[in-house]
């Protein structure tokens, strides 16, 4: 039975077992493999994608319960890498073998959305369920600060 | 990563190569980490270049070779190194994967000599070409070569200033005789415009927007998606199976056997479940009936283990690796002895990307895409599967999701290998956590008694460390557990504490646990043996561990590492081990008073031909501890990137952490216990201490900076605890009730 979503700001429909894991339909299903399969078990956060703006594991997400939601992935935070939070990795040089970063990048924008400030400890709790074996959450938590100062600095001189 | 065709050595000498004219110049890379296999590989076969320069036209500049970027950032630092000696802007140099080819000796990329071995080699033939074109360009003005220069991809000559591009030259540059590498003038140091500079990698907008591709993302037109039940009992068998089940569920395609193969691959065997996607392939596989003939590894487990440890220690004669003077004696005679044990668990790689491999096998040829440190042997063992010869195989080198010396294994290329020979379709052979986590090459447990005696003075009169493990060498060497395993001890048999009495034993134990190099490899167990031990040592002198370490080391010289052939190879200079003690020290504010409750620690240590060492601040008291910040300082050369270098070193400093403060790796039943994240957890974000990173200023040769910072974190930590509450720790991981 075809489940409909919306994906990237776009409808899309996807004929599969209603249990498979929105992780596996984006990957295998759907060839958009930025997000990444890491555990299995919403352990690493290496899936996260963003259902109706929340911070989500897709490996444990079944398709049938994104039906008729707003589902976000990595590739569509923005289309030209120029969300600030991109940008941000870009200036911390966040990334090394760059396997988790989409998830961290997913988390890091959720946080951003509902803390534009955020602290030391907001971001401790909302980035300690992504791992990065690499080692990179000290360059992590700049480039948040440097995202938030960034959007916030924004906020300021639009309004 | 593109992957360039295969160039022969009639290519090079011709003016064309890849169907276009262009300049090309070919090299050897021969990492220093591996200089003497390398060496033995040389001399058997006529080497053809393994890397090579192509400048076109068009002035694009493509570096070709065979490193693999598993986030160590070698395509960021290895173009930097060709753009500074050809006098071209870095970014405008395109790296690609070079062929793999059978005839080339493919050194792969690990032992944290990637930029240490390609530094001579890529300025000679960045230097070489510059050359060339300058001569080409000098020949057309008719002035002598040595009033024009090379600068930012042209050759200018006079006043007013006439140029050449790099790419309107390349055509009459290809028809000159390529100078001789070693001979070929390199820029002086002071003139380096790139080298030492602080760059952004070339890769962070990939792998910020999803692009970036790894092996897992591999997508080919027909493919089919695989898991394989393997038997969770080390060296088990598949004794029969029922797919009934399996083959019920939604989107499963075929299931069948493939059988374990030997030495070379290591697989385990196992059953192969193929669907359409990876989900169905991981239900088919949980509805597979699977009886497993688990073989005589069953009855192992890590207390098992230990027995075998302790039985070591006590009763069986140890080989004996290094005996200077005679250390028995002078502990017999010592005013003041030390003495203590230290234990070291398997340790797993952990990989974000779990293992998986995509291979395509046809009749006459094959096709593969694979994360891997060693694509040669890959490619061996693909065509070993497909019964092809291995030019017939075309290996992709994929962006790897972590490597740490997991991927230069072959067992999941040949599963791989071996799914889609029997299926004929493309196939990706996916690992889940678990079978990677349960299915690694360990890092080796291991057993170390630290002997050492002081005299009157506080001077070290004898150092005696016996260690007993399964070693990695016997799990590879074809003499098997016969071999006494030297390789176990690396640098822990060379000592930069002067002493007149060294002796060093080792015990080989026996375990069927697969075992290979885990970031840093040896280096991870011997720096905190050395480095705790030591620490010790200074305390029973009643002297501060950092003066006790520097007078011990002594003056500045050269020591040569012990090992045969290795005596003239990188030798241990004791000023860098002392420069970065003292640059640690200093950073951390040794001495400085802290807080009741907080400690400090220190360790220094010499792997990968480069010294780094750590200050660890902690708290901690019998109910637990906090590491608070880690300070290292590294000597690893002239830095490269230093950017690059501080990021391997905070990188190596989490990694080494993770080991030191979470879980180990432990066997029952001869199965490995842990399976996901739940059970061996990594450090995360709440956890992660603030990492200053030093680098000392060095006009040395780069080495290496992937792996050295390992070493020196679990002693630094472990130490600091000490400092703290005066508990000892001395097993590894750390556990809670340790300091209690």
């Amino acid at each position: 039975m075809a489940i409909t979503f919306m994906l990237n700001g776009k409808s899309q429909s996807v004929d599969v077992s209603p249990d498979m894991p929105l992780l596996w339909v984006l990957r295998d299903t759907l060839n958009m493999t930025g997000t990444k399969f890491g555990c299995g078990m919403a352990l690493c956060g290496a899936c996260t994608v963003h259902i109706n703006g929340e911070a989500t594991r897709s490996c444990i997400t079944p398709i049938s319960s994104v039906a008729g939601k707003k589902v976000t992935t990595i590739e569509g935070l923005s289309a030209d890498g120029s969300h600030p939070v991109q940008k941000a990795w870009m200036e911390e040089d966040v990334p090394q073998c760059g396997y988790c970063q989409s998830g961290q990048i997913m988390s890091a924008v959720a946080l951003l959305t509902k803390k534009p400030n955020p602290t030391d400890a907001d971001i401790d709790d909302a980035m300690s369920g992504n791992i990065c074996r690499c080692g990179t959450y000290q360059r992590i938590r700049k480039a948040i600060h440097r995202a938030a100062s960034s959007m916030t600095g924004k906020a300021h001189s639009a309004a | 990563m593109a992957t360039a065709p295969v160039v022969n050595r009639r290519d090079f000498l011709k003016t064309s190569a890849a169907g276009g004219a262009a300049l090309v110049i070919g090299f050897h890379l021969t990492p220093r980490a591996f200089a003497d296999q390398a060496k033995d590989q040389e001399e058997k076969t006529p080497n053809p270049f393994d890397a090579w320069v192509r400048i076109t036209p068009d002035d694009h500049v493509t570096l070709v070779l065979g490193k693999s970027e598993m986030g160590q950032g070698v395509y960021t630092a290895l173009p930097m190194i060709l753009a500074e000696e050809l006098c071209v802007d870095w970014k405008q140099v395109h790296v690609e994967q070079a062929p793999t080819n059978p005839k080339i000796y493919d050194l792969g990329t690990g032992g944290s000599g990637s930029v240490a071995g390609s530094w001579l080699p890529l300025r000679q033939a960045g230097a070489a070409a510059r050359e060339m074109l300058i001569a080409a360009a000098a020949k057309r003005w008719e002035v002598g070569a040595d009033t024009c220069k090379a600068k930012n991809g042209f050759v200018v000559h006079g006043h007013p200033e006439r140029s050449f591009r790099f790419g309107e030259l390349v055509v009459d540059a290809s028809k000159l005789p390529i100078p001789n590498l070693n001979k070929v003038p390199l820029k002086n140091s002071d003139d380096f415009t790139i080298v030492g500079r602080e760059m952004h990698r070339l890769d962070t907008a990939d792998k910020s927007s999803g692009k970036a591709k790894f092996g897992i993302d591999s997508r080919v037109e027909g493919m089919l998606y695989a898991v394989i039940a393997r038997c969770p009992v080390f060296e088990g068998k598949v004794a029969s199976f029922d797919a009934t089940k399996a083959k019920a569920v939604a989107g499963v395609r075929d299931v069948f056997e493939i059988k374990t193969s030997g030495r070379g691959a290591s697989t385990t065997g196992g059953v192969a479940v193929l669907a359409d996607n990876s989900w169905a392939a991981i239900q088919g596989r949980k509805a597979l009936e699977v009886k497993w003939d688990e073989g005589a590894a069953a009855n192992e487990s890590s207390e098992e283990l230990r027995e075998q440890f302790l039985q070591n220690a006590s009763a069986k004669p140890a080989n004996m690796l290094r005996n200077d003077g005679d250390a028995n004696a002078a502990l017999d005679a010592a005013s003041k002895k030390v003495e203590a044990i230290y234990e070291l668990p398997l340790a797993a790689h952990v990989c974000m990307e779990p293992m998986n491999c995509t291979v395509h096998i046809r009749p006459d040829s094959a096709e593969a895409w694979v994360p891997s440190q060693g694509p040669q042997w890959a490619q061996a063992v693909i065509a070993e599967a497909a019964k092809l010869p291995p030019e017939k195989v075309t290996v992709h080198t994929t962006l790897m999701g972590g490597g740490f010396g997991r991927r230069y294994q072959a067992d999941f290329v040949m599963e791989a290998a071996q799914v889609a020979k029997i299926s004929g379709k493309p196939v990706m052979v996916l690992w889940t956590r678990e079978d990677d986590m349960q299915h690694d090459f360990y890092r080796p447990a291991s057993y170390h008694r630290l002997q050492g005696a002081l005299d009157s003075e506080g001077k070290l009169a004898a150092w005696k460390h016996f260690q007993t493990s399964t070693s990695i060498a016997a799990k590879w060497s074809q003499k098997g557990d016969n071999d006494p395993g030297m390789g176990e001890f690396g640098t822990g048999a060379t000592i930069p504490y002067t002493t007149p009495n060294i002796r060093i034993e080792y015990t080989l134990a026996h375990s069927s646990a697969p075992r290979a190099w885990w970031r840093s490899v040896e280096h991870s167990s011997s720096g905190f043996v050395m480095e705790s031990f030591v620490d010790e040592l200074a305390h029973a002198a009643g002297q501060d561990p950092l003066a006790f370490r520097l007078k011990l080391i002594g003056e500045s010289r050269k020591i040569p590492q012990f090992g045969e052939g290795r005596e003239d190879y990188h030798p241990l200079d004791t000023g860098r081990l002392k420069g970065v003690l003292q640059l640690a020290a200093e950073k951390a504010g040794w001495g400085r008073p802290l807080p009741k409750g907080e400690g400090r620690g220190i360790a220094g240590f010499y792997s990968f031909f480069s010294y780094v060492a750590a200050v660890a601040e902690v708290s901690a008291s019998s109910a637990g501890y906090t590491v608070n910040r880690l300070i290292c300082a590294v000597d690893c050369g002239r830095a490269v990137n230093p950017n690059g270098v501080r990021a391997q070193v905070e990188s190596a400093a989490i990694y080494a952490l993770t080991a030191t403060v979470k879980d180990a790796i432990t066997v029952e039943r001869g199965r490995v216990v842990q399976a996901n994240f739940n059970d061996y957890s990594m450090i995360r974000m709440k956890e992660a201490p603030p990492i200053e990173v030093y680098i000392v200023p060095s006009t040395e040769a780069p080495t290496g900076i992937g792996e050295p910072t390992v070493p020196v974190i679990a002693p630094a930590i472990c130490n600091a605890i000490f400092n703290a509450t005066g508990k000892r720790l001395r097993r590894l991981p750390i556990r809670r009730q340790d300091l209690a």
